[in-house]
């Protein structure tokens, strides 16, 4: 893989990068989220969804759900070995119910860059005239 | 950066006057003109930020190579006093706890091996595990890798991983004290199951360099390094476990500084005082971090020392040093005329203790100890020695590496991974990589020239110059 992923879903940072996600709701724009952060570690669209993942946090700070909702994807997916491509996510107040599906990583998926994690900085979840929109930089 | 709201206190050093009204620490810039002008101006405003946290002593520091971070900028170095309410902040630190680099010298020299650098670089790159989603051979489970978080690369050389030898060039001796497994989540546990000897991708590597130029002859000799010697450099840190320390307490902190009314410049500074119970929770688990790292290297110390004696039976590699640059360290430092215990942040920073240092293995004792400042790929590295002013500069720090000078996003705009592979081969360098994406973001021009930061470091007095290697392999997650 050697081609910039899809370039609205990112934004400049000096050392690492800076993720967006958007959707009609804030899950859906979560769910962007976690695509893009995947997408910098594998070709999203060659990954099969053989195995699912099943997480949940409360949280009631929106900017903190998405970073935990993203930190916790990135930490199941690296203790299962799992590379995760699709991602589905529901909310209830402050608790958040959420799925991943991927596979166990093989030797004929791209390799692009491991993501450590995401971070506090330029962190904004927020609605938009056509739906939510959050974003934050990735320390990769 | 804009450089006019800077006063250059010397030709390497400036610092931010205050506002009116404006109440915080100082803030100290080293560099030359051209690296501040390159330098983003996020690296003003974060650094500036930390100057703003309760406890700091001395001035919040960026250092040459310094950049834009998270929290910190990269090449930040600060540090608090825990008796007048001195922090601790996870993103002072970094997510990758005690990334650093082990230093190795050969008794080989290029010309020993110049045959047999394309069997080197597919031995090493078949041996060492390396890039996203790359597990080891080792597998631990929980209550061994809570043995690894306690004894750092004493374990791993109780384990065969290394020699005796090994620990006495390691910072801490290989052992960080305090580690508390028991504040590291089950989460972080499982996640480091199978990454005990494994590289890591992005800026990570491991180079077969060729020492190049020697800076300074007596440094040089104390260190074993002469002109035409095979060193190996290994770029990594605490993995999975290390990250996911990081992301659970930069949440809890952000928590904790809100509850115990720290006011916060901004949420990414997230911190705790050092002696209230949330600060001492993260202080035991990136003391256990450190120790993962610490065992991490040494593992790949030995996995390289193997790949080497395959092709070369007689070849022995000793540790030269082994240095951490993104730690938060208790150290006694002079402060108006007295010492005192301080906890040192320093995210992209590295510590650079100078001659006398009662620490320092007695080979470096008089010299001062090493300082590795990693390159690109494509460039090279240095190897610097600490110096007494340093003390008196940075609480001990230098640079750490070249520094980016461009994000990774407009890298990939401007290369491609296969034509750079193909072009440093044409130059001699080997690069050995699953990922030609991570080959691109890390090309050579995305980074600052070492030569103008390994210049600036020794000329603002952090570190001097010993010796300049040239890489010949590279292995890139």
């Amino acid at each position: 893989m050697n081609s910039a992923p899809m370039t609205d879903a990112y934004f400049e940072h000096g050392a690492d990068v800076g993720i967006v996600g958007r959707g009609a709701t804030i899950e859906q724009a979560f769910e962007d989220a976690a695509r893009a952060t995947f997408a910098i570690m594998t070709d999203l669209d060659a990954v099969h969804p053989i195995e699912t993942v099943n997480l949940e946090l409360e949280e009631a700070d929106n900017e903190l759900a998405l970073v935990r909702w993203l930190n916790l994807l990135l930490g199941l997916a690296r203790e299962r070995g799992l590379a995760l491509g699709q991602f589905h996510l529901e909310r209830d107040g402050m608790r958040w119910r959420g799925t991943a599906s991927g596979e166990p990583w093989r030797a004929a998926l791209e390799r692009g860059v491991e993501v450590k994690g995401a971070t506090l900085t330029m962190l904004e979840v927020k609605k938009t005239a056509s739906g939510w929109e959050a974003r934050c930089i990735v320390d990769v | 950066m804009d450089l006019s709201r800077l006063q250059r206190l010397n030709q390497w050093c400036w610092t931010l006057p205050l506002a009116e009204g404006e109440r915080r620490g100082e803030v100290r810039i080293y560099g030359s003109r051209e690296l501040l002008e390159a330098m983003d101006n996020k690296v003003m405003e974060q650094i500036t930020n930390v100057a703003r946290l309760p406890g700091l002593v001395g001035p919040a520091m960026a250092m040459p190579d310094a950049h834009w971070g998270y929290g910190f900028p990269i090449g930040g170095v600060a540090a608090f006093d825990p008796e007048k309410g001195g922090i601790i902040s996870a993103g002072g630190v970094g997510f990758d706890i005690s990334c650093g680099i082990r230093c190795l010298r050969t008794n080989l020299d290029l010309t020993d091996v110049v045959g047999k650098l394309p069997s080197l670089a597919r031995g090493l790159s078949e041996n060492i595990p390396a890039g996203v989603g790359e597990e080891g051979e080792l597998k631990l489970n929980v209550s061994e890798l809570d043995e690894v978080l306690i004894g750092g690369a004493q374990w791993a050389v109780q384990c065969g991983y290394g020699t005796e030898a090994d620990l006495k060039f390691i910072e801490e001796n290989g052992r960080m004290t305090n580690p508390v497994p028991e504040n590291v989540s089950m989460l972080a546990k499982k996640r480091q199951r199978g990454e005990m000897g494994t590289l890591g991708s992005g800026n990570h590597y491991l180079e077969v360099q060729v020492v190049d130029r020697i800076h300074d002859r007596p440094a040089a000799e104390a260190y074993g390094l002469h002109e035409g010697q095979i060193v190996v450099s290994i770029h990594c840190g605490s993995r999975g476990l290390g990250h996911q320390i990081g992301t659970d307490y930069l949440v809890s902190l952000a928590k904790a500084a809100s509850r115990l009314g720290i006011s916060l410049p901004d949420r990414e500074l997230a911190c705790a005082p050092i002696n209230s119970p949330e600060g001492q929770q993260y202080i035991g688990a990136m003391n256990a971090a450190m120790n993962c790292a610490l065992a991490n290297r040494q593992i790949l110390t030995h996995l390289t020392r193997e790949t080497f004696r395959h092709e070369v039976a007689d070849a022995v590699l000793d540790t030269l040093f082994d240095v951490s640059h993104n730690t938060c360290k208790p150290e006694y430092h002079s402060v108006n005329g007295g010492k005192r215990l301080l906890y040192v942040h320093r995210k992209g920073a590295t510590r650079a203790f100078g001659p006398g240092n009662p620490s320092l293995p007695e080979r470096y004792r008089a010299i001062g100890q090493p300082v590795v400042i990693g390159g690109s790929m494509g460039t090279g590295s240095y190897i610097l020695a600490g110096t007494a002013e340093s003390e008196r500069l940075a609480f001990s720090s230098a640079s750490h590496g070249a520094g980016r000078a461009m994000s990774r996003h407009q890298a990939l705009k401007q290369w491609r991974g296969r034509q750079l592979v193909d072009e440093l081969a044409r130059e001699g360098i080997l690069i050995r990589t699953r990922s030609m994406r991570g080959v691109a973001e890390e090309a050579p021009g995305a980074y600052k020239d070492v030569n103008l930061v390994a210049e600036a470091t020794e000329q603002a007095g952090l570190a001097r110059r010993v010796a300049f290697l040239r890489p010949k392999v590279c292995v890139k997650g």
